[in-house]
């Protein structure tokens, strides 16, 4: 609690919408995924989301930048609704970034040229300038003597910090992670995590999907559970781990939490 | 079980004698089990029966500039049957005083192509090279400028003809077939299926069909008075045809790319264009310089099938010679010449595959 209050106010959730997702729905063939989920999301707000697997965490936020289509219902990310539209799916896609469980590096492309490549061909930054951009994000993640190597000649935790600074460099507004730890090695997941807070701390706006409940704890304003395709329970991680209230959240808690 | 703590860690030593040196070698790799030693024993003795008579027949009994008489006597390969019809089977029926034309055309193209081995050298400047170098090429076969006498492609023969169908043929057909393989994979459903009865329609023919087609019947659906040259309806008859096969071979390789690869692309905002050009292709396409080479050089093999259309390729023109009577019955030789004039063609494709393969490697 102390955390939160001497945190600067500018850290704080403005009352701007970022994310608007209205009674979402989706279906993968018969199975229905996504079951009517509401959410606000508000600038520089941190939102985790967890639950069990299967319960639709990935496919929501994977809706998010439209990786997933929905089928019903409706997102709004920074005022652009996503439909079929393709101009802006990639509008919005390029102010949205994603973190995937797997990195996704471009294992042809050097360190470096996975992060220029973004700002190079997407928002036309000069190659020169879009380099130097990647070397201070590069910095920023710990990693900027690996530049010149390819993605194959670094470890997991490595890799996941580059795909992290790829995402940076797009300056998005917005980013997603996707189970960002959940393919590393023990010994690795703290040098994400770490590298995670610290944007926390710069007040960068995201939503992680995650089964660190620590992480949770120190950087979320929010919580969310979802089960069965619905969010059950969303609040306060102190709240939500000192009192959840639905039956599933605290079976899914006593679970996890031991 | 005891407990256990390392004393002294231990020491760098080198390796025992007998796994070095060429001893060591022989040991480990021609030697290591009855069955290796009986095989090399075998192709050793092999060796000994083959090679020394190949060498006397070809060199030590050989004779190389006399005339088809003088041959019939020799123990040995009759070479004369080249350095005689040497400007025969390189230029075929081009004008005899003119043969200088192709010959620089040919340097210029082998210039050209050994240039743009190094990668490095991709930039601009290589295009307009092989622009002109293109232009010039076309200029010196063709004539008809600058003072240059003109020759009907008709009389276009011989190695010329043959690099002209490989070179062009493979070129076009390239880009043609990963532009297929594309389409192959689309969402829109026209696209799609524009492309899969193409490559499946063109895979069911035989390449020999598709040049008696383009020859004979391709004419009757042209207006009177509007010809295409033979050579022109071979080249597209081959770019067709290699096209569709490449098509397939790229396709395994788009096939073969992780989900993962287009997600995070896409994330970033690339569109489809250039996710295809920036990310998905260049590893695709790596993926498959194997079988694409393969699929090459059975393209650059396959264009000796023009002679059935009546084009006087190198394979045709040495046919040619032999059926001088002079030359009649020295098939061996002119037959071993052609051959390692493709066998170079084949070679340094496949050289030059290795290479590409090793420098786009980005494991350590």
């Amino acid at each position: 609690m102390n955390e939160e209050t001497t945190k600067n106010n500018d850290m704080q959730p403005t009352a701007e919408p970022m994310i608007e997702i209205i009674d979402l729905h989706k279906w993968f063939g018969d199975f229905h995924v996504l079951r009517g989920i509401d959410l606000t999301m508000h600038r520089k707000e941190r939102i985790v989301i967890c639950g069990p697997s299967g319960s639709g965490k990935s496919t929501l936020i994977r809706c998010i930048n439209r990786l997933e289509e929905h089928q019903r219902g409706q997102i709004i990310v920074d005022g652009i609704e996503l439909t079929n539209n393709l101009k802006n799916i990639e509008k919005i896609r390029a102010e949205v970034g994603m973190v995937f469980q797997h990195f996704n590096l471009f294992p042809h492309l050097t360190i470096v040229d996975n992060l220029a490549l973004g700002p190079i061909w997407v928002r036309k930054v000069p190659k020169k300038e879009a380099e130097e951009a990647a070397m201070h994000y590069l910095e920023k993640v710990h990693i900027a003597e690996q530049a010149h190597k390819y993605p194959g000649q670094l470890s997991g935790g490595q890799q996941q910090r580059v795909a992290i600074a790829r995402s940076l460099c797009m300056s998005p507004k917005v980013m997603l992670f996707d189970e960002p730890t959940s393919a590393l090695d023990p010994e690795m997941i703290k040098e994400v995590l770490d590298v995670m807070i610290e944007l926390a701390r710069e007040g960068l706006t995201m939503i992680v999907v995650t089964h660190e409940m620590g992480f949770a704890k120190s950087v979320a304003h929010r919580v969310l559970f979802m089960d069965f395709g619905q969010i059950v329970e969303g609040n306060t991680p102190v709240e939500f781990f000192e009192n959840p209230q639905h039956d599933r959240t605290k079976l899914f808690l006593s679970q996890i939490l031991h | 079980m005891e407990a256990y703590v390392q004393k002294k860690s231990a020491e760098t030593l080198k390796p025992p004698v007998t796994s070095v040196g060429v001893i060591g070698w022989a040991r480990a790799n021609l030697f290591n089990g009855w069955l290796n030693s009986l095989l090399t024993i075998v192709t050793l003795y092999f060796l000994w029966i083959v090679v020394p008579p190949l060498i006397r027949w070809a060199f030590i009994d050989s004779v190389w500039n006399t005339s088809g008489a003088v041959c019939r006597d020799a123990d040995g390969a009759c070479w004369s049957i080249i350095a005689t019809n040497f400007r025969f089977i390189l230029f075929g029926f081009f004008p005899y005083d003119q043969q200088w034309r192709p010959l620089i055309a040919i340097l210029i193209l082998c210039a050209l192509l050994f240039y743009s081995r190094n990668r490095n050298h991709w930039t601009k400047h290589l295009l307009y090279a092989w622009i002109i170098g293109l232009v010039v090429m076309g200029l010196l076969m063709r004539g008809g400028l600058f003072g240059l006498s003109s020759v009907e492609t008709t009389q276009w023969g011989g190695l010329p003809l043959t690099l002209l169908l490989s070179v062009f043929g493979l070129t076009v057909a390239y880009p043609l077939g990963v532009i297929l393989a594309l389409g192959r994979q689309s969402k829109m459903p026209t696209i799609k299926w524009m492309s899969i009865i193409y490559i499946e329609l063109i895979r069911g023919v035989p390449l020999i069909s598709l040049l008696f087609m383009g020859s004979f019947i391709f004419p009757l659906f042209l207006p009177e008075g509007v010809n295409f040259p033979t050579i022109l309806r071979a080249l597209v008859a081959i770019i067709i045809f290699t096209a569709a096969y490449i098509a397939e071979v790229v396709r395994g390789g788009l096939q073969g790319m992780e989900r993962g690869q287009y997600e995070a692309a896409e994330s970033i905002g690339l569109n489809y264009f250039l996710t295809m050009r920036l990310i998905i292709l260049p590893q695709a396409l790596k993926i498959v310089i194997p079988p694409t080479v393969q699929q090459l050089i059975s393209a650059f093999k396959d264009t000796s099938l023009v002679v059935i259309i009546a084009l006087f390729d190198l394979l045709k023109t040495s046919q040619t010679v032999l059926s001088n009577p002079e030359w009649m019955g020295f098939s061996r030789e002119a037959y071993i010449f052609v051959a390692i004039l493709y066998f170079l063609g084949c070679f340094s494709m496949a050289n030059y595959s290795r290479k590409l393969e090793k420098e786009l490697s980005t494991e350590n």
